[in-house]
């Protein structure tokens, strides 16, 4: 099912997926701190809202509300 | 184990978990008020001690900062992972690590207590909001989670008291801590699977209905009012702090003239009389009397921290900073640079990029300070008529918010330059929790305007007594013989005396160079004496103008500057001067204890240096500009 991945700041507020990979290109500092915060493979999404100016976007990801901008959740691909 | 834990009956415990984890509150209710703040030793990071006395024993326990992992990413964090290791000069390694988790998040946060654990500490776990997790339907079985980490677990509802006494009888029993011999994986995502099993037999995840915050969130985060209240918020304040304070500021103008007076009614004339009533009163009791703005300045910023609206501030302005190279906590650290730029730079320190870090420090200077409110209270009262705009802004209101906002915009395009230019680098990952709203405490926020109105009080009677009195006897040396034609006038002969003294030898000596800049040999004084603090010029005009005033007629400095005349009679702060004056204190960096905290923080005076160059310069051209404008203009 690779075809109907996609990053997950393409998603839109109120909306779930799995996430399924982290990009190998995400430098591993970033890649280490977004799976201590939740994000790890496996882990179910939740786009609370995105900010007035439409970046960062606040997410639930196990129990915990954290926001990212996109440079970091586009390394996150998904599937709904 | 560690050396402290040699030393029989003292323990040393230390507290580690996310921020928001409530680990702050747990550790006010364990130690209560028998905390101690300091520095680490060779790096900046602040910690806190505090201790507690269970059965006839001490133990003390250390308040980490909050780290979500513990592979270090920026200063903060880093700390917290050495002093895991007792790697931490004068601090021993602990005995035993408490970790706090907020039970709502336990999905998340379980793993933490895996990779604590890993460390080979004995360790126990708290568990937070076990309230706030019933009332969302959730709820957690906490003998089956002791049993499956194998080690102690209690529930607490800190903020309420409920079961820290529990925690207490934990604590002292930290002997007896055992550390199971099962290890947890290394690998974080295996550390996921690990703390996902326990999770499944120990805890019933709450559902997502949405609280409180989220109904308010909904429209403070809106897209369109989201920004709407977000400007309507920033532009409060500084109305807020302009006519809110005005009042009390003249009460306290009102005390300050009456010791004045008072004591030049009951003093014999002579050089004490004139040290006490010019260079005392006349100096610091100047800038005292802005103790109401600052205090007011102070207590907002405390609300808007308590409340939380002050990270949601920071997620609504992050996009813009994200323009300039910088991110959310950038913001906070220069928002926090409203009441002093010392705070401010040391807030930088939770960035975790070094790069953006140091742009931050760079640029904090700029944003307008409680020091500089006396500055421009006393020449925006005394020149800015009290019009209303619109029916509803106060002018002076206005023209305050104009003047941070200046310094603001300052800030971020420096802030652009310096990332886009000697500090282009790597971005680092951005990511910030906005905490529930909360209706701040009392003791929380009025001890957070106590420290910071003790702050000024104290810097007023350091600092500021001592430039006094030094501008003092500047302007009192030499004494002067008056010629004999005005011998008779108290006033022309006080005049006469100033205008010979060794400031007013320097303060000619440089009037060439601020010239263009409409300043007068006066300001100049008052220029090089605020290189010490921003707020003695207010202390030197007051001593200036208390020396040469009318000895009979107490007027506050303001007037006295309104009614100010040139030798020529031509008025000495006719507008381009004041609005010269005002951007200058826009820019210049005056303030040497911002210079020292720039050395800490960037080990060095290369950045400091740069800091006050670039900004004197900017000062000297801003000022140059604004007045030569509005000269033209206005003549």
């Amino acid at each position: 099912m690779a075809g109907s991945n996609l990053p997950l700041n393409q998603l839109t507020p109120g909306q779930d997926a799995r996430i399924e990979a982290i990009d190998v290109e995400m430098p591993a500092s970033l890649r280490a701190r977004v799976m201590s915060l939740g994000f790890v493979p496996g882990s179910i999404v939740r786009v609370i809202r995105k900010a007035p100016l439409g970046d960062p976007i606040e997410y639930e990801v196990r129990g915990g509300r954290v926001s990212l901008r996109k440079t970091e959740s586009k390394f996150l691909s998904v599937a709904q | 184990m560690s050396a402290a834990s040699a030393n029989e009956g003292e323990r040393l415990l230390a507290l580690i978990g996310s921020p928001n984890s409530g680990k702050t509150t747990l550790f006010n209710a364990l130690t209560g008020l028998r905390q101690k703040v300091a520095n680490y030793a060779g790096v900046t990071v602040e910690h806190v001690m505090g201790t507690m006395a269970v059965d006839d024993r001490e133990i003390t326990l250390i308040d980490l900062p909050g780290t979500y992992a513990l592979d270090a990413l920026s200063p903060d964090e880093a700390v917290t992972v050495d002093v895991l290791h007792g790697r931490i000069e004068d601090v021993d390694a602990p005995d035993g690590v408490v970790v706090v988790a907020d039970a709502t998040t336990l999905a998340r946060s379980l793993q933490l207590v895996g990779e604590v654990m890993r460390h080979g500490l004995p360790a126990v776990l708290v568990l937070t909001m076990i309230d706030e997790l019933k009332a969302r339907g959730g709820a957690v079985k906490v003998p089956v989670l002791a049993r499956e980490l194998g080690i102690p677990v209690i529930g607490v509802v800190g903020n309420r008291g409920i079961g820290i006494d529990d925690v207490r009888a934990v604590l002292a029993k930290s002997r007896t801590w055992e550390q199971d011999p099962h290890d947890v994986p290394e690998d974080i995502e295996e550390r996921y699977a690990w703390a996902d099993a326990i999770f499944e037999k120990a805890v019933t995840q709450p559902n997502n209905e949405s609280t409180v915050t989220d109904a308010i969130d909904k429209w403070v985060l809106h897209p369109v009012l989201g920004i709407a209240i977000f400007a309507i918020v920033m532009f409060l304040f500084f109305q807020i702090i302009f006519v809110v304070a005005a009042p009390f500021q003249d009460l306290f103008e009102g005390g300050v003239l009456a010791l004045g007076e008072l004591l030049a009614g009951v003093l014999p004339d002579g050089l004490l009389k004139s040290l006490l009533v010019d260079g005392i009163i006349g100096g610091v009791g100047g800038v005292v009397v802005f103790v109401p703005q600052i205090a007011l300045l102070l207590l907002l910023i405390a609300l808007l921290e308590g409340t939380g609206y002050m990270a949601r501030a920071a997620f609504v302005i992050d996009r813009v900073m994200g323009w300039a190279g910088l991110e959310g906590r950038s913001f906070i650290a220069l928002l926090s640079s409203y009441a002093c730029a010392i705070p401010g730079i040391m807030a930088a320190r939770s960035i975790p990029d070094p790069k953006s870090r140091l742009a931050t420090i760079m640029v904090a200077p700029f944003m307008t300070c409680a020091a500089r409110l006396p500055v421009y209270g006393l020449l925006i009262a005394a020149f800015v008529p009290q019009t209303s705009i619109l029916g509803i802004f106060n002018l002076q209101g206005v023209v305050l918010f104009g003047l941070y906002l200046l310094g603001s915009v300052s800030a971020f395009v420096a802030g652009v330059i310096f990332k886009r230019g000697v500090l282009r680098g790597a971005t680092y990952p951005f990511y910030m929790e906005l905490p529930p709203y909360r209706l701040p405490t009392f003791k929380v926020v009025g001890h957070r305007v106590w420290r910071g109105v003790r702050a000024f009080l104290t810097k007023a009677g350091t600092v500021i007594l001592v430039a006094s009195v030094l501008l003092w006897a500047a302007l009192t040396f030499p004494q002067v013989e008056p010629p004999a034609e005005i011998a008779g006038d108290a006033a022309a002969v006080a005049t006469y005396q100033v205008e010979h003294s060794t400031a007013a030898k320097i303060g000619k000596t440089i009037e060439p160079i601020i010239r263009p800049l409409g300043f007068d040999w006066k300001i100049g004084i008052g220029l090089i004496a605020s290189l010490a603090a921003r707020e003695v010029i207010v202390a030197t005009l007051a001593q200036i103008y208390s020396f040469t005033g009318d000895e009979e007629d107490f007027e506050g400095l303001g007037e006295r500057l309104k009614n100010a005349k040139h030798e020529d009679g031509s008025p000495a702060y006719p507008l381009p001067t004041v609005l010269a004056l005002m951007v200058f204190f826009v820019y210049a960096l005056q303030c040497v204890s911002t210079l020292a905290v720039m050395k800490r923080e960037t080990a060095g005076w290369k950045w400091p240096a740069v800091a006050f160059a670039y900004m004197f310069v900017v000062a000297y051209i801003g000022a140059f500009i604004t007045y030569q404008l509005t000269e033209a203009f206005l003549t």
